[in-house]
């Protein structure tokens, strides 16, 4: 057994609102530089839809995570070390830039300064990648919003394999929900292995996977390995980027930028113990439906003193291992089983999990019934299909998923039953496996969810790693360079000459089409 | 009893169902005599309620069950609406099974949609009937929770003297912002929806005319404000009237009596009444929220339009009997100026655009009703560039104004009109309908006609007066909603608090208010949502009228006061007040009607209860004494279009519907570079993959939306969560960004308003009726927009109208 601590995270789909604040506060952070403007590290779809880049789950198409082999061993998708090496300076599993969106601006300034005109002044759309002006927009980063497009287009989505989808294009039946994806900072991370500088690493102490900027030579195999296309090409710099975890705030044991300022407060962040010596036997089974299983036997109970032993051994710090007791996430994933993993089939391990979204249910609806105060109802019938859930969150396998919903459902029932009905009824709990302790804590996590509920972050330990003693007042007011004194430092307090670095706004100059004179002038 | 039934005059796509005019019900009732010994059968409401809904009570005569084909069953209701009758029972079930379990906690939250129907009143009065009968309302976890377009300003009472400035005049010019824009952009001109399609069959036969005919006796009343009011300068009436030997009231009802004086709207397009200048501040009236947008840009602005339709003159339909009819002006506006920190389009159009402050570059309040807390913005850094914060844009304009005005205006005596004013003795002025006009009555100001009162400007003053809190509050106090208190205590703290200043030609010091931040002062140190002492004053003065002693309510946080500088550190919860009916505490968080029910503080009606019947006499005339189903109308706008233009694509004609604003917020960021990369890119509009299929549409193809009204150009989105006959554009989605032109009018492409126009209703327009009184953002016609069809089709030729106009001259390119 070898004792590792990670900070994982769970989206609560039930209560997404889909109001994006994850995506604009993450992109004014993170990617709202020359170069990434295309780049959302965090961006919410609404499925079923292909999604941002279109069509990322179509592993078939860009070869992304991991293939098990005949043999029983892993190797990622887009080919062995040999073979990637063989088409580095032609990766045909690239996605291009139409692939997610060619970025724009629009013309501003036009509207200040245009003279007379025969119309009202317009401001028309520019391209961030070359300046010129865009006749018409064709695609963006959130194109499939609340089912934009024909269900035609969207029904390529993945998620509908063994799904008679036919009938889920007509108004009555429409189904959708959000799906907020940034990097799944995986305990198997493909990227990891594709990358030919070694530029890729996940973090020891928190599992926080990272580009070294330093390292990175622009062969954007991760972009190609990664299944969840998360990982970005900055065209300005030549190098990869991506969700960083908003690493400086997990040390500080704060959440992520995305967590923070979300409105529906779906997201938790907490320690996950794992065995790494587990991984690769998890990543290898044959069948793909196991997947989700085999993930969760990789994980440790934080409270079993085998383990807590081994991790004290393996330097886990104290106060992560207390985190790790009181942690939302083991409880949503492990306690009550009702946050599933991204697309397991990748075989990647993802730890950004995923609590399936309830729908109403159809057969109760059709027989007169909106509420549920009777009997569990059959969540066979849900107005999203569950197999669609499940090819989502279990490589299909539907039963994990049925009865995190049905927990979902016994819980509100037997709050119904408790606030309205005045009578504790534990028959439904009973049928769904789950203790009136346990229903009562999933009651404040989930549907309260208080911010001390939704985060337990233990800060980091740097103490054990450098002697920090000694960087007391070692280093002043820099601008990132650390205490160098010496060599560009990219920005001068003295300097009067601007600097690119750290501009807010895109520097695409507008080539303005000269306007038609009219005829006779 | 006979009973209106609208629910046969729906247009085609709205399902008309048939059945009788009107529905003849028996009902119990007691022969009673009145006072003058004459006898008359009564009913309780209760049973005009279940009548009006066919419950059959066992005289045979209403609906049998629930699936009998009579108006109000659910099987009626699957018919009108096609939601399944089993959906609607269990629905209704549900809802109030709940209700009974819980002492009432079912609530409705209502959103703006409701309102932007010609009937939203209707709809508005069925869910409030619902949450009455399920004995909701007032009830804490339950009730009636507005939501977007109905907030309302918390410390209202403390904000009314800084901005209508009631410290230093009374009373101030207000107006009802419908009825003005309807008047003066000349819609009313283009009016197709005759006030006979809208009578009950009941109604007298007397009761006729155009829609503006009906808000023009309702201005000559006293129902509803005007603006302008008379057709001579207010300012020289008391001239006018000393010289005749007559008190000012009694000149200006005598001289309108006699027909020498008239209101100005009985005469809109006459140059003497036309507005002339407007200052626009915090809305986005040409980029967004005006409806009927090319008429305001045909008649108020003089500018390019793409107005389709001819007016009632030149199309020799019925002409409206109470106004003079004119050709109409292209354009009344001198002078357009507009307050905002981003390029709106209502900037594009403006004459002047003055740049204001961002909300993290000066100092302000921040409150609605809708939560309870009170906000403060707060300047992080200076205005950029010539920005300046709105206090002092509007004080800079004070400053200049007060230095020209010596040899133009001086000290001078203004005659001010005024609405029957709700909260006022003036609300029970008319129990009858009596047109002065029509010789029904004399006019009587402030009874019969608008309320006149004198007040006296010192206009080079007016920078002083704008930087001190006047004198006003220390004589006649402060107050709101028809309970007054006294202030003196808050003015002199606000003297100490602020400092003091001496404003020439008034005694004594006053108040000093220089900043944002003394502003802001004035508002918290007056209202009794921030300031505890006020809170238990105007309690005291309520349970003056209730007879009950309700200080209990504010007690606890009498001496809390709330400062800018603590808003700035944390917002803070408001203080409950009788301003509003619901009551912040502990225990109960806000809810409507709350102290009502809870502190027996009668309703705000005629009878003082929760009223389920209006028996004013338009009210009945319109068939809405009761609330009714009225199904949506045809505002005939789309018809003459189709085919009218071919382009060689497939025209449909659709409902337009045009939910909140999304991808910013209200008027604002909806040219917000990240807000538009979210949506896509510019405006677009929903419709349904049938009607795609239809029109040979796909997603993302250019289409253009017309009707008489104007056009609009935008990208289609196409999507199965939009039901057929449906076409859909959200609020806001300006022409400043990424707007072809169009190819029906030959500009520009218009915004969501374009294809609108302003239809008021009769029956807002009611006043001096109790609740049916005019207040200031409270009561009045309203804009509304969803019952308009468009014709849509998809765009032949995409021309972005990039070309000087034909007075430019060439620029040479770059």
């Amino acid at each position: 057994m070898k004792v590792r601590a990670q900070i994982a995270m769970v989206l609560n789909l039930d209560k997404c609102i889909g109001c994006h604040t994850c995506s604009v506060t993450c992109k004014q952070v993170w990617t709202s530089r020359e170069g990434v403007e295309y780049a959302w590290f965090n961006n919410v779809e609404t499925k079923p839809g292909i999604g941002y880049p279109k069509d990322w789950e179509n592993q078939d198409k860009w070869k992304g995570g991991w293939k098990r082999k005949r043999n029983g061993k892993l190797e990622p998708r887009i080919g062995n070390r040999l073979r990637v090496l063989a088409k580095i300076f032609a990766n045909p599993d690239m996605p291009q830039i139409d692939d997610y969106y060619e970025p724009f601006t629009f013309d501003y300034g036009h509207l200040q300064t245009a003279g007379e005109s025969k119309a009202m002044p317009t401001a028309r759309p520019v391209s961030l990648i070359t300046g010129e002006r865009m006749e018409k927009i064709e695609w963006g980063p959130n194109w499939e919003e609340i089912l934009g497009t024909e269900f035609r287009k969207r029904s390529k989505d993945r998620n509908f394999e063994a799904v008679q989808k036919d009938i889920y294009g007509q108004f009555e039946n429409t189904f959708m929900m959000y799906l907020p994806r940034l990097c799944e900072h995986c305990l198997n991370p493909a990227c990891v292995a594709a990358c030919p500088s070694g530029s890729i690493y996940k973090r020891e102490e928190d599992g926080i996977v990272l580009v070294d900027q330093d390292k990175c030579r622009g062969w954007r195999m991760c972009v190609s390995a990664c299944p969840y296309k998360k990982i970005y090409y900055n065209w300005q710099s030549g190098k990869a980027e991506k969700c960083t975890f908003c690493f400086p705030r997990i040390e500080a044991g704060e959440p992520t930028v995305c967590s923070e300022t979300c409105v529906g407060r779906i997201r938790y962040l907490g320690v996950m113990l794992y065995d790494a010596d587990r991984i690769e036997a998890a990543a290898s089974v044959e069948n793909e439906q196991h997947l989700y299983r085999s993930q969760l036997d990789v994980f440790l109970d934080p409270s079993d003193p085998e383990v807590i032993a081994a991790a004290r051994r393996d330097g886990v710090p104290e106060l992560w291992l207390e985190a790790a007791r009181k942690s939302p996430v083991y409880k949503m994933a492990i306690e009550w089983g009702v946050a599933f993993p991204l697309h397991p089939e990748y075989r990647t391990l993802p730890m950004v999990w995923y609590v399936p979204p309830l729908s109403p249910v159809q057969s109760a609806h059709e027989a007169g019934h909106v509420g549920w105060d009777q009997a569990l109802p059959d969540v066979k019938s849900l107005r999203i299909p569950v197999r669609y859930l499940a090819n989502l969150l279990t490589a299909g396998a539907e039963a994990p998923v049925v009865l995190a919903l049905q927990r979902m459902m016994a819980m509100r029932m037997h709050m119904r039953g408790r606030t309205v009905e005045n009578r504790i009824d534990t028959d439904v709990l009973e049928q769904v496996g789950l203790s009136l302790e346990q229903v009562e804590e999933m009651y404040r996590v989930m549907a309260i969810a208080d911010y001390e509920d939704r985060f337990v972050i233990p800060s980091t330990h740097r103490e054990y790693a450098e002697n920090t003693f000694d960087l007391k007042s070692a280093c002043g007011f820099s601008f990132g360079n650390g205490c160098s004194t010496s060599g560009s430092t990219g920005a001068n307090l003295f300097s009067a000459k601007p600097t690119s670095a750290g501009r807010q706004s895109p520097r695409v100059e507008i080539r303005r089409v000269p306007a038609k004179q009219p005829e006779e002038a | 009893m006979g009973f209106p039934y609208f629910g046969g005059r729906a247009p085609e796509f709205f399902n008309p169902t048939t059945h009788e005019e009107v529905l003849t019900r028996r009902m119990p009732a007691q022969r009673v005599t009145l006072k003058d010994g004459s006898t008359r059968l009564a009913v309780t409401v209760f049973d005009l309620f279940l009548a009006n809904y066919g419950v059959e009570r066992g005289f045979g005569d209403a609906a049998a069950s629930y699936d009998a084909d009579a108006p109000y069953t659910p099987a009626w209701a699957e018919k009108v609406c096609g939601v399944p009758r089993g959906q609607i029972i269990t629905t209704a079930r549900e809802f109030a099974a709940n209700a009974d379990k819980t002492r009432g906690k079912s609530m409705v939250i209502l959103g703006a949609a409701v309102n932007h129907w010609y009937h939203g009143d209707m709809i508005y009065r069925g869910i409030i009937n619902l949450l009455v009968m399920c004995g909701c309302i007032g009830q804490s976890g339950g009730g009636w929770s507005h939501y977007v377009g109905q907030e309302k300003l918390r410390p209202q009472t403390g904000w009314v003297p800084l901005a209508f400035a009631t410290d230093w005049s009374r009373p101030s010019r207000q107006m009802n912002s419908t009825s003005f824009f309807y008047g003066h952009s000349g819609q009313y001109r283009y009016e197709k929806l005759g006030v006979r399609d809208l009578l009950s069959p009941t109604a007298p036969e007397d009761l006729q005319g155009a829609l503006i005919d009906f808000n023009v006796r309702a201005e000559r009343m006293g129902w509803l404000p005007s603006a302008p009011q008379l057709q001579v300068n207010p300012l020289r009436i008391v001239e006018a009237a000393a010289a005749m030997g007559e008190a000012p009231a009694a000149y200006v009802a005598n001289r309108l009596a006699d027909g020498t004086l008239r209101m100005s709207c009985e005469d809109p397009e006459n140059p003497a009444n036309w507005p002339r200048n407007m200052f626009i501040w915090r809305s986005n009236l040409l980029g967004s929220s005006g409806k009927g947008h090319e008429y305001f840009l045909k008649h108020l602005l003089g500018t390019t339009h793409g107005v389709q339709g001819k007016d009632l003159g030149e199309e020799g339909g019925a002409m409206p009997e109470e106004i003079v009819w004119r050709e109409a002006p292209d354009g009344k506006l001198d002078l357009l100026v507009t307050l905002d920190f981003r390029m709106s389009t209502t900037c594009v159009y403006s004459d002047i655009v003055l740049p204001t402050a961002t909300w993290y570059e000066k100092h302000d309040l921040n409150t609605s009703d809708m939560h309870p807390f009170i906000h403060p913005l707060s300047a992080a850094v200076d205005p950029a560039w010539e920005a300046r914060s709105d206090w002092a844009i509007f004080k800079g304009i004070a400053r200049r104004f007060s230095e020209l005005c010596p040899g133009h205006l001086e000290q001078e005596t203004d005659v001010v009109l005024s609405p029957l004013m709700h909260d006022t003795p003036q609300e029970l002025a008319q129990g009858v309908v009596r047109d002065w006009k029509r010789g029904e009555c004399a006019p009587i100001p402030g009874k019969t006609m608008p309320a006149v009162a004198v007040v006296t400007r010192d206009y080079p003053r007016t920078y002083a007066r704008f930087t001190a809190l006047g004198p006003l509050l220390d004589t006649l106090g402060n107050g709101g909603k028809g309970i007054g208190w006294k202030t003196g205590h808050e003015v002199e703290f606000l003297a100490k608090l602020n400092g003091s200043v001496t404003v020439p030609g008034t005694e004594g010091k006053r108040p000093r208010i220089e900043s944002d931040i003394d502003a802001a002062e004035v508002i918290l140190s007056l209202a009794p949502e921030t300031n505890g002492h006020v809170a238990v004053k105007a309690w005291e003065a309520l349970g003056k009228v209730t007879g009950r002693d309700h200080t209990h309510l504010a007690r606890g946080k009498e001496h809390e006061a709330i400062r800018f500088r603590d808003v700035q550190a944390q917002p803070r919860k408001i203080i409950s007040s009788p301003t509003w009916s619901g009551i912040e505490s502990e225990e109960v968080c806000y809810n409507a009607g709350y102290t009502n029910v809870h502190e027996l503080i009668p309703w705000r009606t005629l009878t003082g209860r929760q009223q389920l019947y209006q028996d004013h006499p338009w009210m009945l005339a319109f068939g809405e004494g009761l609330c009714v189903y009225k199904p949506p109308v045809d505002l005939k706008a789309h018809m003459a279009m189709v085919g009218r233009q071919p382009n060689g694509h497939r025209e449909l004609t659709l409902n337009f519907i045009t939910p909140h604003q999304k991808w910013g917020i209200h008027s604002t960021y909806s040219d917000n570079l990240l807000m538009l990369t979210l949506n896509r890119g510019g405006p677009v509009v929903w419709l349904s993959e049938i009607d795609a299929a239809k029109a040979g549409l796909e997603d993302n193809d250019w289409v253009e939306a017309f009707n008489l009204n104007g056009a609009l150009t935008a990208r289609a989105v196409v999507s199965q969560r939009i039901p057929e006959g449906m076409i859909m554009m959200y609020h806001a989605q300006e022409k400043i960004v990424n707007t072809p032109g169009s190819e029906v009018m030959k500009t520009r492409g218009g915004i969501h308003n374009s294809v609108t126009r302003t239809t008021p209703k009769p029956t807002h327009m009611v006043g001096g009726y109790a609740q049916l009184s005019y207040g200031f953002n409270y009561h009045g016609t309203i804009g509304t927009n969803r019952d308009e069809f468009v014709v849509v089709r998809k765009m032949a030729k995409v021309d972005w109208m990039d070309e000087p106009g034909p007075t430019a001259m060439p620029v040479a390119a770059e």
